[in-house]
């Protein structure tokens, strides 16, 4: 069954015309929009990469039917910065050396923010309690939490 | 001082900078392209159907009803394989699709195109295969025993080899013995097996943006099923989401390209995670014996040993995993004596290749374990069994080559036995003392584990890996550089598959050369080969081809200062980012330079000849080797079986670090899948069906899963290296799983005074507490 309806996506109203409704968000931001930050890697939500947040929710896009996301803001890592003006989170991610393949990074920088908003001072635990949700093959997480950290104190400071 | 504290700076991004990568920031913003982001105009999907059965004759494909799909482009069988109709990285036994029979659950049948992945998996659904099933090979040894029939017309023996070292009958006074097995592990990388294929305009050639490990290799292989020449065949590295060894062997690459030249247009083929289980070869299942005879002061005397690898159903690099396990099956000590035999066969599970480590896993949770047996045998602790035993530069292996590599073996033990143990108890986290969370604790989110019950243990373990490949094969890489007005421009084949090879190759010119802008050039088959991003050879072979590319460059540019200003090229060096005369004053900027001039050099890097065993196992087969020592502390609940991995402590030799934070990366992560392997990670098979084909089932290591690292670095520049650096990829992940196995068993004696002999890995928590 195909119909036409509209998502709004980092500030913008996107038409998604004569689309099968059996489509996953993921699906239609990268394949219909264009927007191919969100990555797709276990289509079961394990894994986090296709993170997004969907009327300020961290979800996982894989799970989530794009004709049911109507009416509500979307925010996609290509929503957080313009390229080139990088967040504190992306930053951080890159100096602390918590990138490598970067499959996973663009969903770990969507959850990182999300428990930076919700929690500004994590500990250690539950910096690593909050993004278990992502996975990461690469790493072995040291580096990202010592990112997520290494925000936080910046983010104190500056509001300090 | 940890390797955590010597990261201090990115510098001016030169060698032992902890330079930042050059695509950093663009995977961090999403804006990477990834081989699955690869969207181009009037493509179509493309996907594969696969076998349900182990083993089963094909006896008959009707595709008419899947090709009478609205939006079906092209349905392909083995029928449409124009060139070769198998391929495989040492033997080409494996067919591009399945023509008379099927050997696993997985192969490859058929392929379809269509305009939507819904009608791809319609179409799959509506190809008709009969097949005839057949009673599959399950059991190694009724392949080793010859009393199953051939599965393959090539047999049902990948190789087998034995060694012979001295007195095969030496004996000695103590004697410890055991059967190791190690599960099926699987590489699972994020990024998911995916290709574009855009067919030329006069469909006698194509162009392939992949994922892979190998460019010039998978062109080799792609070309040949094809039947199209290897220059018609043009390979672009997309981005990599990981590699791992699963990316060495063809899983996509033909049938991407036989599609988009049988409908005409670009093709674009995605796996999902359930098809990338069975999509790629994994790390081999394995049942090892050994037998040591020592002294009675704990000095080894003989080793006995016998290897089996179940390669699956297709040869892959079976070869030569089990090459590098029983070559390697002493482990980082002395070894005078030896009998060891080895065999990879071939049965009806999913095929076996490549993965971290490659072979040298599953020997060292074998030999690692029999040494905690000999330290217990003797009265001595597992540092000092270890630490007697300890390899040496000039030491020889089991197979006779002398171990010319610097061999720090000792230096990492002890500097592992000095790091410091966890500061906080059972439950405690270090930023939170004082509370014990459960989050902790084993068993985690489950709240089941109780502090009372919990026992903490601590294990060892040290490993001996070979760098680059063996055997005679010729492993070179190919590098050029361009300088010109003071910028220097890199091309290499080199695949980038994140572990950071593009920042280490910008380090090396920007050393070699004192410029500040090195641009990188595409990765793709429009230069020689690098070979493969695997065996941890890419810094030590790419880098070196860099740094010889960069070198003869320098050398140019030497030339033509030296010309303008009358003086011997020789005398000139490269001091940061000046030219400079070291017996004179001049002093000129290389942007200056070489303004205005253009030295363009190209570089084949070989490293030193290896060569095949002979009939007993002797032959300096290898090129380089590099070792490492583990120290894990575990806590354990002995009566619920859970375990919780609290810290990990390394001293890894280097060689020398070029990137401190690059090489903390690899320690990390590496740590992380040996630790998968440890007490979570399998693929599990029952009568050759895989039943734990998606994330869900196939347990991997979490942010609450992974310990503390303390790492250090044993630096002692390898004067074979080019640049005294060793590779770094694989050692974290090989002795890290015996450590945290040896831990679990200290846990489980203090319990009840006996402990658990915990010979599988992965260990469940069945293994512990029943």
């Amino acid at each position: 069954m195909n119909e036409t309806y509209h998502l709004h996506v980092n500030g913008t109203r996107y038409e998604v015309a004569d689309a099968w409704l059996g489509e996953s968000l993921l699906y239609v931001l990268r394949e219909r929009l264009g927007l191919y930050a969100a990555k797709g890697a276990c289509e079961q939500g394990e894994c986090g990469s296709c993170s997004v947040l969907v009327d300020g929710e961290l979800v996982c896009s894989c799970l989530v039917l794009a004709a049911s996301a109507v009416d509500v803001p979307i925010t996609t890592v290509e929503g957080l910065a313009e390229p080139g003006s990088p967040t504190d989170v992306q930053r951080a991610f890159v100096d602390a050396g918590a990138v490598q393949c970067g499959f996973c990074t663009p969903g770990l920088v969507m959850a990182a923010h999300a428990l930076l908003e919700r929690n500004p001072n994590p500990t250690e635990t539950q910096i690593r309690e909050e993004l278990s949700g992502n996975l990461c093959r690469c790493t072995g997480y040291g580096r990202l939490v010592a990112a997520v950290q290494q925000v936080a104190v910046e983010r104190g400071r500056r509001s300090s | 001082m940890t390797l955590t504290d010597l990261i201090t700076r990115a510098g001016h991004g030169r060698i032992g900078d902890s330079a930042p990568r050059p695509d950093g920031m663009i995977k961090a913003q999403g804006t990477f392209a990834f081989s699955s982001d690869l969207p181009i105009a009037g493509a179509v999907w493309g996907a594969t159907l696969r076998s349900p059965h182990p083993y089963a004759r094909i006896v008959s494909i009707d595709t008419s009803r899947a090709l009478a799909i609205p939006g079906v482009s092209a349905v392909l069988t083995a029928d449409d394989v124009p060139g070769q109709p198998t391929y495989g990285l040492i033997t080409a036994d494996q067919p591009v699709f399945a023509r008379d029979h099927v050997r696993y659950v997985g192969e490859p049948v058929a392929a379809v195109a269509a305009d939507h992945p819904e009608t791809c998996r319609r179409a799959l659904d509506a190809i008709d295969v009969t097949y005839e099933v057949l009673t599959p090979l399950l059991d190694p040894e009724a392949a080793i025993a010859g009393t199953a029939e051939a599965i393959h017309p090539d047999g049902n023996i990948l190789r087998h080899q034995v060694i012979r070292c001295g007195d095969v009958d030496a004996t000695g006074d103590v004697v410890v013995e055991g059967t190791y097995e190690i599960g099926m592990q699987d590489q699972a990388f994020l990024g998911l097996e995916a290709a574009v294929a855009i067919p030329d305009d006069d469909g006698q050639g194509v162009e392939l943006h992949i994922a892979t490990q190998w460019l010039h290799e998978d062109r080799k292989q792609i070309a040949a099923c094809l039947g199209l020449p290897p220059e018609r065949v043009r390979l672009v590295l997309a981005g990599v989401g990981g590699a791992f060894g699963a990316r060495e062997d063809i899983s996509l690459q033909v049938h991407t390209c036989l599609l988009a030249l049988r409908v005409g247009r670009p093709v674009r083929v995605c796996y999902s995670r359930a098809e990338s289980f069975l999509g790629h070869v994994h790390r081999h299942p394995a049942k090892i014996w050994m037998r040591h005879h020592a002294t009675r002061d704990g000095r080894i005397v003989n080793l006995e040993a016998r290897f089996v690898f179940d390669g699956g159903a297709y040869a892959s690099t079976s070869a030569a995993v089990l090459l590098n396990a029983i070559t390697q099956a002493q482990g980082p000590y002395k070894c005078p004596n030896a009998y060891v035999e080895g065999w990879a066969v071939r049965t009806n599970h999913l095929p076996c290749g490549a993965m971290r480590g490659f072979g040298v896993v599953q020997a060292c949770f074998a030999h690692e374990s029999q040494m905690d047996k000999l330290a217990a045998a003797c009265g001595l602790d597992p540092v000092e069994i270890r630490l007697r035993n300890a390899m040496e530069t000039g030491d020889r292996l089991i197979t006779g080559q002398v171990v010319e590599s610097v061999a720090p073996v000792a230096r990492c033990i002890r500097e592992t036995a000095a790091l410091p143990m966890p500061a906080t108890p059972v439950g405690v986290a270090p930023d939170a003392p004082g509370r014990v969370d459960p989050l902790r604790l084993p068993g985690g989110a489950g709240l089941t584990a109780d502090t009372g019950h919990v026992r903490r243990g601590v294990g060892y373990g040290a490993a001996i890996k070979n760098l680059m490949y063996s055997e005679g094969f010729d492993d070179y890489s190919t590098a050029r550089c361009i300088l010109a007005d003071g910028v220097a421009t890199l091309k290499f084949a080199t695949a980038e598959v994140g572990q950071g090879f593009v920042t280490i190759a910008q380090q090396i010119a920007r050393t070699v050369l004192g410029v500040e802008v090195v641009t990188l050039d595409t990765i793709d088959t429009q230069i020689g080969s690098a070979g493969s991003t695997s065996a941890s050879r890419q810094t030590w072979m790419s880098g070196g081809a860099v740094d010889a590319a960069c070198r003869a460059v320098r050398e140019r540019l030497f030339e033509h200062v030296a010309e303008r200003h009358g003086i011997d090229p020789l005398r000139l060096a490269i001091d940061g980012t000046d030219v400079v005369d070291t017996m004179g004053d001049l002093r000129i900027p290389v942007a200056e330079a070489s303004a205005g001039v253009r030295f363009d050099e190209t570089v084949e890097f070989h490293h030193r000849p290896t060569e095949a065993l002979d009939e007993n196992g002797q032959g300096n087969c290898h090129t380089a080797f590099a070792f490492v020592a583990h120290r894990a502390v575990v806590d354990v609940d002995p009566e619920l079986g859970l375990v919780k991995v609290v810290q990990v402590a390394t001293a890894q030799d280097v060689g020398r670090a070029l990137n401190p934070l690059s090489v903390l990366g690899q320690i990390e992560g590496g740590i992380a899948q040996g630790l998968g392997l440890a007490v979570m990670e399998e693929i599990i098979q029952i009568d050759g069906r895989i039943r734990n084909a998606s994330f869900t089932d196939y347990l991997l290591p979490t942010f609450l899963d992974m310990p503390d690292v303390v790492a250090t670095l044993v630096e002692e520049p390898d004067p074979q290296a080019p640049l005294g650096a060793k590779g770094v990829g694989e050692p974290p992940c090989i002795s890290v799983t015996p450590a945290i196995v040896a831990a679990i068993r200290d846990a489980l004696r203090q319990h009840d005074g006996v402990g658990k002999p915990l010979e599988r890995i992965p260990v469940r928590p069945s293994d512990i507490a029943l």
